[in-house]
C-alpha cells in the first residue's frame, strides 16, 4: 500500500504573527512547527504502515526551510519526502494550494492520501477536501479512526452529535483530527538517518495538469482586503455581590446578550 | 457570462434527520441584510430526502425562495451527492453569494463545492458585509463595488482578516454557527418553492455508510459547543462538578475544564481547555473556579462572552472576563441554575 501524507510547516502561534506589506503572512519571520493535525495524520499513516505494511511519502508545499518538517517526518518513520517549492507558488489561497498539491501528487502512486483536518495558521480545513476534488477521489474528513479492509478504507467520521462509520474504495483522501492519536517521537536512529536522507525538491515544472492561472497569489480567487493583529480583549466588569444579586447580575447579562 | 449577471444571496439550509439546523436560520437572517444592500432576494437551498415539508419553516424565518433538492440518495449527509446537489444548483441558478454554515457538514461540503465550480471560499467567517474592494481606492486599479467582504479570525484568533473574492462567482463563505442572528419567526410567511433534481448516480466517490452512531455523550467536542461551563481547581472535587453539570443542562451547554482538573483526575483530557488541551471559541464561556493561568487563557480568550466566578478577586481570569463575579461558586451556581430554570420555563 502506498500512502501520501500532506504536511505543513506552520508558525508556532506562541511566537507572534508578522505580515508582509501586501497583507499575507511573513512566514519567514516566524518560528515554526509541524502542524498538529498533520502530525496526527502522519502518525495514522505510520500506524497503518506498522499494521499492514505501507510506503509512506510525506509532501509539503512551502519555503525551502519547510524541509525541516520533512526531516522530522522522516525521523518519525516516513519513507520518502517531497518539498514543493517555487516563487510562483507564493501567496496561494486554499484553491491554489490544493491545485499545487494535487499537481504534485499526480506524479505519485497512491492508495490513500492523508491530510490534517486544518492548519493552525489558517484554520480553514479546506485544502484536504479540495485536493480530493481535483484528483476526483472520495474524501472522508474529520477521521477519528482509520482501518483498512481489502481495497477499502473504513473510517469513523465525526459530526457534531454523532459519528458515521464510512467505507470508501481506495484511492481515497482522509483528513485527520489531532485527537486521532498521540504522535510518536522521533527516534535517535531516525534522526540520524533523516539528517542524511535525500529530500526530493519539486518546482512549478514538476506539477502535472495544473495551469499557471491556478497557482500562487495570482491564481487565488480569494484576496486579502485587510489583515490586522487582533485587538486583545481587556478586562470587563468585575463585581462583588451577594449570591442572589450575583445570580440576577449574570441572568441580566445573558438576557442583554441574547443568550437566553 | 459576466460577473454582474450572478444574482441573489443563496444559503445552504442544513438539515439533519429532517430537522433544520439552527445555522440555516442564522444564514437566512444574515442573508437578508446582505440582500437588502444588494437589492436582491434570499434563496435557501434545502437538500435531503423527504424534506419538502421543511420549506415552510425556512419561509417563516425569512427565505424568499426555497430550492428543494429531494432524493433518496441524500438521506444521510455524504460529501459527494450533497456536493453534486449544491454544484448543480449553482450551475443552474448562478447566485452572486453562497453561504454555508461552518459546521462539521458545511466545512466538508463547502470546499468540495467551491473546488468543483472554481470559486473562492472563505472559512469560518464571523462577519459579512457588502463593500468595496479594494477597501480604499488604489490608483491604477479598479475598485469594485458591492463585493462580499468576509471577515474571519486566523492564527487561533491572533489575527483578523477580511477577504474578498472579486473575480469569481459565487462569492462563497462558511459562517461560524451562533454568530449571526436569525429573524423572528413569522407564521404563514410564504416563499416561492421550486423543486430541482440534477439526478444522482452513485459512482466511486459515493462512500458507503456502514453505521450511524448518534449522541455519543462521552465524545462531545467542546470545540463545537456554543456555551461552555468550565471548571477549575476551585470546584474542589469531581463530585462537585455536579453543580456545573446542572447549570450546563439548563443552558444546553457543555462542561469543560482546566488542566488542574485533568491532572487531579476529576475529568478526562478530552474536556481540557488550554494550550495543552483544546482551543475553544464558544459564544459564552463560564470560567468557574478557574484562576486563569496564561496557558488556560490561550485556549479560551477568544470566546465571545466570558463570565468568571472566582472567590479570589486577584485571579488573572478577571483580566479577560467580560463579566467577573467575585464570590463563592458553591452558593452562586445552585441559585443560578434554579433561576435559569424559571427563565427557560417562562419562554
Amino acid at each position: 500500500m502506498k500512502i501520501v501524507v500532506c504536511i505543513k510547516q506552520v508558525p508556532d502561534t506562541k511566537g507572534g504573527v508578522k505580515f508582509n506589506p501586501d497583507g499575507t503572512l511573513d512566514r519567514a519571520a516566524m518560528l515554526t512547527i509541524m502542524n498538529p493535525d498533520d502530525k496526527a495524520g502522519l502518525e495514522a499513516a505510520l500506524r497503518l504502515k506498522d499494521k499492514y505494511g505501507a510506503e509512506v511519502t510525506v509532501i509539503t508545499m512551502g519555503l525551502p526551510k519547510a524541509e525541516d518538517v520533512l526531516r522530522e517526518a522522516l525521523a518519525m518513520g516516513a519513507d520518502k519526502a517531497i518539498l514543493v517549492t517555487d516563487r510562483v507558488l507564493g501567496g496561494a489561497d486554499t484553491w491554489a494550494t490544493s491545485q499545487t498539491l494535487a499537481g504534485a501528487i499526480r506524479n505519485l502512486e497512491y492508495d490513500l492520501i492523508i491530510t490534517g483536518r486544518q492548519a493552525i495558521d489558517g484554520d480553514t480545513a479546506q485544502v484536504g477536501p479540495q485536493i480530493s476534488e481535483h484528483l476526483d477521489i472520495p474524501v472522508i474528513s474529520y477521521a477519528q479512526k482509520i482501518e483498512i479492509e481489502g481495497d477499502s478504507i473504513i473510517v469513523e467520521r465525526q459530526y457534531d452529535d454523532r459519528y458515521h462509520v464510512l467505507k470508501a474504495k481506495m484511492p481515497c483522501l482522509v483528513t485527520a483530527l489531532a485527537e486521532l492519536n498521540e504522535p510518536r517521537y522521533m527516534t535517535p536512529g531516525g534522526i540520524f538517518d533523516a539528517c542524511a536522507a535525500e529530500i526530493t525538491v519539486w518546482g512549478r515544472a514538476n506539477l502535472v495538469d495544473v495551469e499557471d492561472s491556478n497557482l500562487g497569489l495570482k491564481g487565488s480567487p480569494t484576496q486579502i482586503a485587510k489583515a490586522s493583529d487582533k485587538v486583545r480583549k481587556g478586562a470587563g466588569e468585575k463585581v462583588t455581590l451577594d449570591p442572589t444579586d450575583s445570580v440576577d447580575y449574570i441572568v441580566g447579562k445573558l438576557k442583554e446578550k441574547h443568550v437566553i | 457570462m459576466s460577473l454582474e449577471q450572478y444574482k441573489g444571496v443563496f444559503v445552504f439550509a442544513q438539515q439533519v434527520d429532517n430537522e433544520i439546523s439552527g445555522i440555516a436560520f442564522e444564514l437566512i437572517g444574515k442573508g437578508k441584510d446582505l440582500a437588502k444592500d444588494l437589492d436582491t432576494e434570499v434563496t435557501a437551498v434545502l437538500v435531503g430526502s423527504d424534506v419538502k415539508a421543511l420549506a415552510s419553516e425556512l419561509a417563516a424565518y425569512g427565505a424568499d425562495r426555497v430550492i428543494v433538492v429531494d432524493d433518496p440518495e441524500l438521506k444521510e449527509y455524504r460529501t459527494e451527492p450533497y456536493a453534486h446537489a449544491l454544484a448543480s444548483v449553482i450551475e443552474a441558478y448562478k447566485p452572486d453569494i453562497f453561504l454555508v454554515g461552518a459546521t462539521a457538514i458545511g466545512r466538508d461540503l463547502g470546499p468540495r463545492v467551491s473546488a468543483r465550480i472554481h470559486t473562492g471560499l472563505t472559512a469560518d467567517c464571523t462577519q459579512l458585509d457588502i463593500g468595496d474592494f479594494p477597501i480604499n481606492p488604489i490608483p491604477g486599479r479598479e475598485q469594485k463595488h458591492n463585493q462580499l467582504l468576509m471577515t474571519r479570525p486566523a492564527f487561533g484568533g491572533n489575527t483578523i482578516a477580511t477577504i474578498a473574492c472579486p473575480e469569481f462567482r459565487p462569492q462563497m463563505a462558511t459562517v461560524r454557527p451562533g454568530v449571526m442572528q436569525k429573524l423572528p419567526r413569522e407564521e404563514g410567511r410564504q416563499a416561492v418553492i421550486e423543486e430541482f433534481n440534477p439526478g444522482f448516480t452513485p459512482d466511486h466517490k459515493y462512500v458507503e455508510i456502514l453505521e450511524v452512531v448518534k449522541a455519543v455523550t462521552d465524545t462531545v467536542d467542546i470545540m463545537d459547543a456554543k456555551i461552555l461551563v468550565s471548571g477549575g481547581r476551585g470546584v474542589g472535587s469531581a463530585e462537585n462538578f455536579k453543580l456545573l453539570d446542572d447549570l450546563a443542562e439548563v443552558l444546553g451547554a457543555t462542561v469543560s475544564c482546566s488542566r488542574a482538573v485533568v491532572d487531579a483526575g476529576w475529568k478526562p483530557k478530552d474536556l481540557q481547555v488550554g494550550q495543552t488541551g483544546k482551543t475553544v471559541r464558544p459564544n459564552v464561556y463560564f470560567a468557574i473556579g478557574i484562576s486563569g493561568a496564561i496557558q488556560h487563557l490561550a485556549g479560551m480568550e477568544e470566546s465571545d462572552i466570558i463570565i468568571a466566578i472566582n472567590k479570589d478577586e486577584t485571579a488573572p481570569i478577571f483580566d479577560v472576563a467580560d463579566y467577573g463575579i467575585v464570590g463563592d461558586l458553591n452558593k452562586i451556581l445552585p441559585a443560578l441554575t434554579e433561576k435559569l430554570k424559571g427563565e427557560m420555563a417562562a419562554k
